[in-house]
């Protein structure tokens, strides 16, 4: 069956399941326990995972599984190394969030440790289905707990903007359950890698292509279809907000490599155009917006949008560094805006406010609390040395083949990033100590360390030494460029040879022949 | 060997920035310094040994950091003649930094963190000036404007030192943007960002064209530009240079290392790194030689009106970045280096040595409250002198010059022997030359010499105030010149703080003051720095500029051209003889207006109004980027938000989309009628219009 002679992606899915029914049935403290240690096994069985892909010269798709439930309808799991890495970035966040809910959630319990798990099941389900059905179930399945989340432990506003979340992912979704069973009709396949090399006919592909982006994009989310992404934000617990900027925004750039890319490669290089415009959009405004912002997760919200367009810039570049570092930026932010999310969480429950103002001169009395949220500060920045500067730095290159205008613009939110960012640091950590409530704030707790001190190790670990992290994805992204290359778009560079006399070399180099060892 | 220099000063600041609380202070002190020594300890002999020819250009590979694709780049120590000249500069500097911040921060609290921001940061220029690839160069580049940012902004209570690190951190970014194209764009052209193979590949795409944001340019001025906007934040140039002078918020032996003698002297190494890549490109090379003389100029003029100490010798330093780049305008990019070699001596002295005197006079940092602390601190005061002497290039042809007498001079009769746009930059740095001479004398001639203009001084008063406000201030220590002095002394400064009230109307005396010279961890620096001002020049200038030995020292590390280098000498007399006049004339203007008839200043002040005020407010730079970017951004994003965002996106998307389902309730309601007949009158309706469908089609 796989390499390791058992169905670990089941198992993975099925252990949380478990954990989420045992944790209806039990009082508060057992289902802390039973979550923390259903979340922590996964993670095991995730390093696992990881350890026994074959990324050198294994199969695409590895752990595969395959159990017909009805008709075409299939339990059909498998993942590569793109679907690898964002379920370890799942399994890792999961414990995160447990810890973080130990105790600033004291209603209900049981039913938010079940939503957490049972989301958890559904993430794990969306990056490793090979079905398109499965995919749809768990796709959208995995909006009802976030929606439980936010509308039962949210803020004051939490029914408003669990609406707003419901409503506009919603919408995009119905489109794509359509194509999805035109494509199912037309292919004869309920299988996501036979439906990955089908080649549909280019007008189809336009309208196929169009219905999932109206998906994908909201999940990302894209400018203009973001507004939901600042209220969920806001409304939601600290564990929310970091489950659904670490791992519910993956899932629309996940969608657009899963689907976008490979099924429709004409439809995807005609639509470049609109998804660079949008992106480029997206940078500007939104980093700007997040530059005036007096809510900390606001802000921070207001940066993931700005940060998942890079992704999607990336991701549309046609060409193997742009989509790396696209995957690598989900994987960057899943961390960082996480991490940012977490140390919004540790002063919130100790004052009850997002107001940047109320804050002030933390690296006074919160030194540990002011070291990491710094590092995570520059992190968000994309300080070379972490996670998010080799995902911004291979996206924009990548693009920069694509278009030289789209890689400008993007880059500007290096600029804009550092200025909203330091801003914002600025005015938590520095200054004096204004508020005596402020004063009387304890430094970072033994368990507020351990939530923040493993996601700092691997931002630097995935800054320092990408290889990892890129490894086992090189030869899917590998495949899905070489997938797409019929329809790539040329760029503008059109570079010319040299003068004449170097003719030789200038044409090597021109027409990229020359291997790049650089040493 | 070069790992060790390199991983020293890192894990030092690794064991004193988070290990502190379990080994205190005084060891993370000593870690950190010591980390230093040793790596300057280890450097020099790299130098010595590429001096005397002995030594061959190497790269020490250590891990893949980036592989994408057919791109690669790993993380490499590359030891050549460039980085062997950085790497003496970096630690040397540096090291003595260390050692000079054990007494200038010895009543702060947070001395663990600054010394291990300290190592940071030379930890991060050296893995800048070590880079074998591009992008590793980016990452030490973005490493120290990090350590720049943090201690700039290091006494973060002040709201002037948070608001001039962001600054610094946001405008250096605007560079980066430039450079990270520049790396993009290499990457499109050479398919490499590895160092060595862009300038060996580079002469074949000369002539070639790109398409760039809509219009074709030349290929290799497009490179280079981009790749020198980064320069430019980082050298501080023209346009981007506003963050320098604010960066003087930071504590001063940070303004020594950072600000003064090597991370802003890194963009003047990127370009010499990538010589051979910028002689491709005539135009990239025009524009570097007039960024560099318009900032050489411009610096200068400001410099002269300046009354806070460490602005003067700030934008000193900006004007002394200008020289150097003109120079590599001009392909004389050995005395560019050279030029970067000898500043980073005379300049770190020259803050060290303001430093000093701030020290000594509690913290004041206004020239027009110093005045005859010749006698009062001569150790400090000899050594600004020599640093002084260095800057202004003081020396005699063939015989003996002072540090800046070699790199200046070869720097000016370079640019006047390349001919075309290098005759306009020598005139000029030749008239730049005379504004350095003049304001580096009327920084001394104001802080030494004259009548002590104490009393004025707020900080002073302060200084008066608190030792006679408590009992014991020996062991409380407001300043280590206190701490440092004999309790016999204290006890003296209490009854001259009696006295001050007497003198606080008058604008000049000493209002009872006695500044003290700084202890001896901060003198020993000023004594080996200026060791390194009066020979660093005389030693060195064969290896970096002589025709004959300058390509031996360099072995191809910079593209050093032979010929210009013996042109050089063939100037005029006059060019030869043109830098010292000027050197004597802004002497002379200097003592003529600050010692022989000292109310000069303000008559020019008085005739010149408007020229003074226009300087004074540094052309005004600040106010324009005010008004052009910083306005607008909030203004804009405002507008986004509440008039994007919540006034179209929502009130049309999902509070639109709200509203359509309660008026689409409303409307399906009245359709419940009940009534049967409605029903009926609707299916038949539907009934109609199916059959109509089914004949059309």
């Amino acid at each position: 069956m796989n390499q390791l002679g058992f169905p670990i992606l089941t198992l993975m899915m099925a252990i949380p399941m478990a954990g989420a029914i045992a944790c209806l049935f039990v009082n508060d403290k057992s289902a802390r326990s039973i979550a923390l240690i259903a979340t922590l096994i996964d993670l095991a069985l995730g390093i696992v995972l990881w350890a026994t892909f074959d990324k050198i010269q294994g199969a695409q798709w590895q752990f595969t599984e395959y159990a017909p439930i009805f008709g075409r309808f299939a339990w059909a799991l498998g993942i590569d190394g793109i679907a690898l890495m964002l379920i370890m970035l799942t399994v890792f966040l999961m414990p995160i969030c447990i810890g973080a809910s130990w105790v600033a959630i004291n209603k209900r319990v049981g039913e938010y440790m079940a939503a957490f798990l049972l989301m958890e099941v559904l993430m794990i389900g969306v990056f490793s289905a090979q079905d398109i059905f499965l995919f749809y179930v768990m796709f959208e399945a995995g909006l009802i707990p976030m929606y439980l989340i936010i509308g039962i432990w949210g803020g004051a506003e939490r029914i408003y903007a669990s609406y707003k979340f419901f409503l506009y992912t919603l919408l995009g979704s119905v489109l794509m359950l359509i194509a999805m069973m035109w494509m199912v009709q037309e292919a004869g396949s309920t299988s996501i890698p036979v439906l990955m090399a089908y080649d549909f006919a280019p007008q189809a592909q336009t309208w196929l292509w169009l219905a999932f982006f109206a998906s994908f994009a909201v999940k990302m989310p894209m400018w203009p279809v973001h507004t939901w992404l600042p209220d969920a934000h806001v409304q939601a617990p600290t564990a929310g907000s970091v489950i659904l900027a670490g791992v519910l925004l993956k899932m629309g750039g996940y969608g657009f490599l899963r689907f976008s890319l490979p099924m429709f490669p004409e439809a995807s290089a005609q639509f470049a155009p609109l998804i660079f415009g949008l992106s480029m959009v997206a940078v500007v405004y939104t980093s700007l917006v997040a530059l005036v912002q007096s809510d900390m997760k606001k802000l921070i919200a207001y940066s993931s949008v700005a940060h998942m367009a890079i992704v999607t810039v990336g991701l549309f570049a046609f060409n193997q560094q742009g989509i790396e570092g696209a995957i690598m930026v989900m994987l960057g932010h899943g961390l960082v805006a996480s991490a940012l999310f977490l140390c919004v969480g540790v002063i919130y429950d100790r004052l009850h406010t997002r107001e940047i103002s109320r804050y002030g001169g933390l690296s006074i009395n919160m030194p540990k609390y002011a070291v990491l949220f710094l590092f995570f500060t520059m992190a968000a920045v994309g300080l070379p040395g972490t996670s998010n500067f080799v995902g911004e730095f291979l996206a924009l290159m990548g693009v920069y083949e694509a278009s030289s205008w789209v890689a400008i613009v993007c880059t500007t939110g290096i600029i804009l990033g550092a200025a909203y960012m330091l801003y914002l640091y600025r005015r938590v950590c520095y200054g004096e100590i204004v508020h005596d409530d402020v004063r009387a704030m304890p430094d970072l707790s033994g368990r507020e360390m351990w939530l923040l001190a493993p996601i700092a190790a691997a931002v630097l670990w995935m800054g320092v030494y990408p290889e990892s992290f890129i490894a086992p994805m090189r030869a899917d992204v590998a495949s899905l460029v070489a997938r797409v290359d019929r329809a790539k778009p040329v760029g503008d560079a059109k570079l010319t040879a040299g003068k004449p006399a170097a003719a030789a070399e200038g044409h090597a180099a021109e027409t990229h022949e020359t291997p790049a060892e650089a040493h | 060997m070069i790992q060790l220099i390199v991983l020293f000063p890192l894990l030092a600041a690794i064991i004193a920035g988070l290990g502190n609380r379990i080994i205190g202070n005084v060891p993370a002190k000593i870690v950190t310094t010591g980390a230093l020594f040793a790596s300057c300890a280890l450097s020099w002999p790299i130098f010595l040994s590429f001096v005397g020819g002995d030594a061959t250009p190497h790269v020490e590979p250590l891990f893949t950091w980036i592989r994408s694709g057919d791109f690669n780049a790993a993380w490499a120590l590359r030891v050549d003649t460039m980085t062997a000249v950085m790497l003496v500069v970096v630690t040397t500097v540096s090291a003595l930094v260390h050692l000079y911040s054990w007494g200038y921060m010895d009543e702060d609290p947070d001395q663990p963190r600054f010394f291990a921001y300290l190592s940071l940061f030379t930890f991060a220029m050296l893995m800048l000036v070590t880079a074998n690839n591009l992008l590793q160069m980016f990452f030490g580049w973005e490493g120290v404007g990090l350590a720049s940012y943090l201690l700039i902004g290091f006494w973060f209570r002040k709201p002037s030192a948070n608001a001039a690190a962001i600054k610094a951190f946001v405008v250096n970014r605007v560079g980066d943007l430039g450079f990270m194209m520049g790396i993009f764009g290499t990457y499109l052209v050479f398919n490499t960002i590895s160092i060595p193979e862009i300038l060996a590949a580079a002469p074949s795409m000369a002539g070639s064209t790109i398409g760039f944001l809509g219009a074709r340019f030349d290929t290799m001025t497009v490179l280079c530009l981009l790749l020198f906007i980064g320069a430019m934040g980082k050298s501080a140039q023209l346009g981007l240079h506003t963050w320098l002078p604010d960066a003087m918020e930071g504590p001063t032996p940070v303004s020594a290392l950072i600000h003064a003698a090597t991370m802003v002297t890194a963009g003047v190494f990127m370009v010499c790194r990538l010589s051979p890549m910028f002689e491709t490109s005539p135009t990239a090379l025009g524009v570097v030689t007039f960024v560099g003389a318009a900032t050489c100029l411009f610096a200068a003029t400001v410099g002269t009106v300046q009354n806070d100490i460490k602005r003067v010798i700030a934008y000193s330093t900006c004007s002394q970045l200008g020289y150097m780049f003109f120079a590599a305008g001009v392909g004389a990019y050995g005395a560019s280096m050279f030029h970067l070699f000898t500043h980073a001596f005379f300049k770190a002295l020259l803050f060290l040595g303001a430093g000093s005197v701030i020290h000594a006079m509690h913290h004041e940092q206004d020239m027009r409250y110093y005045g005859a602390l010749r006698k009062e601190i001569p150790i400090t005061f000899w050594a600004m002198t020599a640093g002084t002497l260095a800057i202004t290039g003081v020396g005699v042809i063939d015989v003996f010059g002072f540090a800046g007498f070699y790199s200046k001079d070869a720097i000016l009769e370079a640019a006047y022997a390349a001919g075309g746009r290098g005759q306009l930059a020598f005139f000029v740095g030749i008239f730049a030359a005379l504004l350095t001479s003049f304001y580096s004398w009327r920084l001394v001639f104001l802080t030494f010499f004259g009548k002590p203009r104490w009393a004025a001084s707020e900080h002073i008063q302060h200084a008066l105030h608190d030792s006679h406000g408590h009992d014991d201030h020996a062991t409380h220590g407001h300043g280590s010149e206190e701490a440092n002095a004999p309790a016999q002394e204290n006890a003296g400064h209490d009854a001259h703080g009696h006295d001050a009230h007497a003198h606080h109307a008058s604008a000049t005396g000493t209002g009872g003051y006695h500044p003290h010279e700084s202890p001896w961890v901060m003198l020993i620096p000023l004594i080996v720095l200026s060791f390194g001002a009066v020979f660093a020049g005389f030693l060195f200038h064969h290896s970096f500029v002589d025709a004959e030995h300058g390509a031996e020292f360099w072995q191809g590390a910079i593209a050093f051209n032979t010929h210009l280098m013996h042109a050089m000498h063939e100037v005029p007399l006059w060019v030869k003889l043109a830098p010292a006049a000027v050197m004597l004339t802004g002497l002379a203007i200097a003592w003529l207006s600050y010692i022989r008839y000292t109310d000069w200043p303000r008559q020019f002040v008085g005739q010149f109004g408007v020229l003074y005020t226009f300087l004074l407010n540094k052309w005004y730079f600040d106010e324009l980027y005010n008004v052009l970017f910083v306005k607008p951004a909030f203004a804009i994003g405002r507008v986004f938000w509440k008039v994007g965002d919540i006034g179209i996106i929502d009130r049309f998307g999902p509070n639109g989309l709200a509203a359509l389902v309660v008026q689409g309730g409303k409307l399906t309601r009245r359709l419940q009628s009940g009534y049967l007949y409605t029903y009926a009158l609707v299916m038949l309706l539907g009934l109609a219009a199916a059959a109509t469908w089914a004949i059309a089609r």
